[in-house]
C-alpha cells in the first residue's frame, strides 16, 4: 500500500515536494475539471425538466419538486413540508399563492384551506430524469432526419475519400510518370486554399451543378483531402516495390495490385484516416450552413445551432440533442483515441 | 478447452459474416478489371496512372482550384448575381471600397465599418488567443512530458475538447456562461452576484477567446510533446549531475532544443486563429453588436446572410485573408524546412 502511494506521488529528484511537483498536480487536477466538467455538467443537465433548468442556483442532479392529484382541483398540486405555528411540520400541497402567503390544504382533508407565510415551506423534491427531453425532438423536430443526413454525409464522404486518396496516393507512389512532383505539389499547395477563402465562388459552382440543398454539395468538396493523400502516399512509400513486380510476373493487372495489394498492405494509414474522416465529416459545420438551406436537409450540427440561435430557446432539447451529437466522438474518444493522437504527434495533421 | 474452440468457432462465424459483406463488393472489383485491363494494354502503365490520378485530381479540380481561380473574377464584379456570367465588371471597385477609410485605426471611419471591426478584432483576438494558447499548451506539454503516473490518462484528459465539434463546443459554454449557468453558481458561492457575460462586450470577447483555447488546446499541447520527447534524455542527465536548478535547465536546454518545433506551432495556431468561425458564430453569433464579429463571419454574411448580399465585396475580402493565409503557410514552410535542415546538419 505505501509503495502504491510512493508510486502515485513519484516526484523529481526523490526527496521532498519540489515546487514543480506542486505546479504539476495542482495543474492536472484542475485541468481533469476544466476539460471534462463543462461536457459532464451539459450531460447532466440534459436530464432536468425546463423548470428544473431555470433554478437559480442550479443542482447538479435533476430535482423536480413532487407533485399531488387532489380531488376537486384540475392541475397536480405541488407538494411542500410546511413548519406549522405549533412548530410541528406537516406535507401540504399548494392551490395558490398571493403575496407571500401560500394557501394550502393537507391532501387527505382537501376541504380544509390553511394560510401558510411562504417562508416557512420547502418544496417536497425528488429525483427523476427528463427523458422525454430525448424521445420528444424526434417528434417535434425533424430530429430523426438530421441524425440520418449527418451519418449518411459522414459515412459517404468516408467510403469517398479512402477510395479517391487511396487511388491518388497509389499513382504518385508506384509510378513513374511526368508531372508526378507536379501534381504533388499542386495537391499540397491546397493546403494553403481553406474553405473560408473559397466560399462564395465554391457556392456557385456548387449551385451550377444543381447540388445546392443537395447532400451531395456537402459531401463532394470535402472528399480530395490533400493531408489524406499525403499520409496515405508516405505509407505506401515504405511497400516494397519488388512485391508490385512479382504480382505482375503472376500477371495481375494494375488494377488488381492497387485492390488485392496495396489497400490490404496500407490498412492502418487507412484506419487512421477513416477515424479522421469520421470526426471531420460529423463535425462540419460552416459548408453544411450555406448549402443547405431547406429544413428537411439539415445535418445535426446545422440544426443544433439553427434551433439554439432561435428567439425562445428551448434549451432542455438543445441539451439533449447536443448529447446525442456529442456520442459518436465521445465514443472515438474512448476507443480510438490512441491512434488519433500518435497520428498527430507523427504528421500534425488534424 | 471448450471455452476456446467456442471463440474460435465465433470468431469464424464473424469472419464469414465479414466475406458475405465483402461480397458485391468483391464482384464489383472483378467487374471493374475487365475495362480496365483494357486500359492497361492500350495506354500502358502511365495510362493506368493517370486513371488512379484522375478522380482525385477532377474533385480537386473542381471543388478547390476552379474556385481558387475564380475568386478573383468575382472580387471584379458587382451586383448580387450569383452567376459570373450574370455579374458585371466593376474593376477594383470593390477592393476601393474595403479600403475606403479616412483613418485605419479608427473603423468607424470607413465605408465598410464592420469588415474593418471585424479586422481589428481578428487582429486582437490573434494576438490575445496565440500568446495565451502557446504559453498554455507548452507549461501543458512541459507537465505531461514529467514522470508522471498515467501519462496516456492525463494526456488524453487535455485532448478530450479536440474532438468536440465547434457546434457542440459553443452550445456548451453558452449553457455555463448564460445567467442560471455554471459559472454564475460558482460566483455565487463565493458571494458574487449572478452576470449575463455573453451581453457583455468584454466579456463575450474574452469567451471566445477562453472557448477557442480550451476547444484547441490539447491539439497543440500534442504536437509540443512530441517535440519535447525528441530532445535527447542524456542532456537532462547530465545538467542533474551539475546540480542545475530547474528554471535554468528550462531556458537553457529546453527551450532552446523545442524552438524549431514551438515556431512552427505558432504558425499553425495563427492560421487557425485568422480563421476562427464556428464556434464562436454558435457561441455570440458575433454580438453583442460587433464585438465578437471576424472576418469570416464578415466574409460569410456579406456574401450568403446578409439581406443585400454582395458575393463581389465577400470574395475580395476573402482574397485578402487568402493572401494573409499564404504569407503565413509559406512562413511555417521555411521554418519547418530550416530546422530540417538543422537536424540534417546535427
Amino acid at each position: 500500500m505505501s509503495r502504491a502511494i510512493e508510486f502515485l506521488f513519484r516526484r523529481r529528484g526523490g526527496k521532498g515536494w519540489h515546487w514543480t511537483d506542486i505546479v504539476t498536480w495542482i495543474w492536472l487536477i484542475v485541468g481533469l475539471f476544466v476539460m471534462f466538467g463543462p461536457a459532464v455538467w451539459l450531460t447532466a443537465s440534459s436530464f432536468k425538466s425546463p423548470a428544473a433548468l431555470a433554478e437559480f442556483p442550479p443542482t447538479i442532479l435533476p430535482y423536480v419538486t413532487q407533485k399531488v392529484t387532489v380531488e376537486g382541483y384540475d392541475k397536480p398540486l405541488d407538494l411542500y413540508t410546511v413548519t406549522l405555528d405549533d412548530g410541528s411540520t406537516a406535507t401540504l400541497a399548494e392551490i395558490r399563492r398571493i403575496g407571500t402567503v401560500s394557501q394550502m390544504i393537507d391532501p387527505d382533508k382537501p376541504a380544509e384551506i390553511v394560510k401558510v407565510n411562504i417562508a416557512k415551506r420547502t418544496p417536497v423534491r425528488q429525483m427523476s430524469f427528463a427523458t422525454e427531453n430525448y424521445t420528444e425532438p424526434f417528434i417535434h423536430f425533424d430530429f430523426v432526419r438530421y441524425l440520418w443526413n449527418s451519418v449518411f454525409v459522414t459515412v459517404t464522404a468516408t467510403l469517398i475519400t479512402l477510395v479517391v486518396n487511396s487511388m491518388a496516393a497509389f499513382a504518385l507512389s508506384k509510378y513513374e510518370f511526368r508531372g508526378r512532383t507536379f501534381a504533388m505539389l499542386l495537391i499540397l499547395a491546397t493546403l494553403m486554399v481553406p474553405l473560408s477563402v473559397i466560399m462564395v465562388p465554391l457556392y456557385s459552382i456548387v449551385s451550377a451543378l444543381g447540388l445546392f440543398n443537395n447532400l451531395w454539395g456537402v459531401i463532394l468538396p470535402t472528399v480530395a483531402t490533400p493531408t489524406g493523400v499525403f499520409i496515405l502516399r508516405q505509407y505506401m512509400l515504405t511497400i516494397p516495390d519488388e512485391l508490385l513486380d512479382a504480382a505482375r510476373m503472376d500477371k495481375a493487372s494494375e488494377w488488381q495490385i492497387y485492390w488485392r495489394i496495396i489497400l490490404p498492405l496500407t490498412a492502418p494509414a487507412l484506419a487512421v484516416l477513416a477515424i479522421f474522416s469520421v470526426v471531420w465529416r460529423w463535425n462540419d459545420f460552416l459548408w453544411p450552413l450555406i448549402v443547405l438551406s431547406r429544413k428537411e436537409l439539415y445535418t445535426l450540427q446545422v440544426g443544433l445551432s439553427i434551433y439554439s440561435g432561435e428567439l425562445n430557446v428551448q434549451w432542455h432539447f438543445i441539451l439533449a440533442m447536443t448529447v446525442v451529437t456529442m456520442i459518436p466522438v465521445v465514443l472515438v474518444f474512448l476507443f480510438l483515441q490512441r491512434f488519433i493522437t500518435t497520428g498527430i504527434a507523427g504528421t500534425g495533421l488534424k | 478447452m471448450a471455452e476456446i474452440s467456442r471463440q474460435t468457432s465465433q470468431r469464424r462465424a464473424g469472419q464469414n459474416l465479414g466475406d458475405m459483406a465483402m461480397v458485391p463488393v468483391r464482384l464489383a472489383m472483378g467487374l471493374i478489371d475487365a475495362p480496365l485491363r483494357w486500359v492497361q494494354k492500350t495506354f500502358g502503365l502511365g495510362g493506368m496512372a493517370a486513371f488512379f490520378l484522375l478522380p482525385n485530381m477532377l474533385i480537386f479540380g473542381i471543388f478547390v482550384l476552379l474556385p481558387f481561380f475564380i475568386n478573383f473574377a468575382y472580387s471584379m464584379t458587382g451586383g448580387t448575381a450569383l452567376f459570373l456570367s450574370d455579374r458585371s465588371f466593376v474593376g477594383s471597385d470593390q477592393y476601393a471600397r474595403l479600403f475606403d477609410c479616412s483613418n485605419y485605426l479608427n473603423p468607424n471611419t470607413c465605408a465598410e465599418d464592420t469588415f474593418w471591426t471585424a479586422v481589428s478584432n481578428t487582429g486582437w483576438f490573434v494576438i490575445l488567443q496565440v500568446t495565451l494558447m502557446i504559453g498554455f499548451s507548452l507549461v501543458t506539454a512541459l507537465i505531461l512530458n514529467r514522470d508522471l503516473m498515467a501519462r496516456s490518462f492525463w494526456r488524453a484528459v487535455f485532448f478530450f475538447p479536440v474532438l468536440l465539434s465547434p457546434v457542440v463546443v459553443g452550445l456548451i459554454w453558452k449553457w455555463i456562461l448564460q445567467r442560471q449557468g455554471l459559472l454564475n453558481f460558482g460566483l455565487y458561492g463565493f458571494g458574487f452576484e449572478p452576470h449575463v457575460w455573453l451581453t457583455d462586450r468584454n466579456w463575450a470577447f474574452a469567451a471566445t477567446v477562453g472557448v477557442s483555447i480550451w476547444a484547441h488546446m490539447g491539439f497543440y499541447t500534442l504536437i509540443i510533446l512530441a517535440g519535447l520527447q525528441a530532445i535527447p534524455k542524456d542532456l537532462y542527465e547530465a545538467a542533474e549531475m551539475d546540480g542545475t536548478r530547474a528554471m535554468r535547465v528550462f531556458t537553457r536546454i529546453t527551450l532552446p532544443l523545442l524552438m524549431p518545433n514551438l515556431l512552427v506551432v505558432i504558425v499553425l495556431v495563427l492560421i487557425r486563429a485568422v480563421q476562427i468561425f464556428d464556434e464562436v458564430y454558435v457561441l455570440t453569433g458575433g454580438g453583442p453588436g460587433t464585438s465578437t464579429l471576424f472576418v469570416t463571419q464578415y466574409i460569410y454574411e456579406t456574401g450568403f446572410a446578409a439581406q443585400l448580399r454582395n458575393p463581389g465585396l465577400a470574395a475580395a475580402a476573402s482574397i485578402l485573408m487568402g493572401l494573409v493565409l499564404v504569407l503565413l503557410t509559406l512562413m511555417q514552410l521555411g521554418l519547418s524546412r530550416s530546422s530540417e535542415k538543422k537536424g540534417a546538419r546535427k
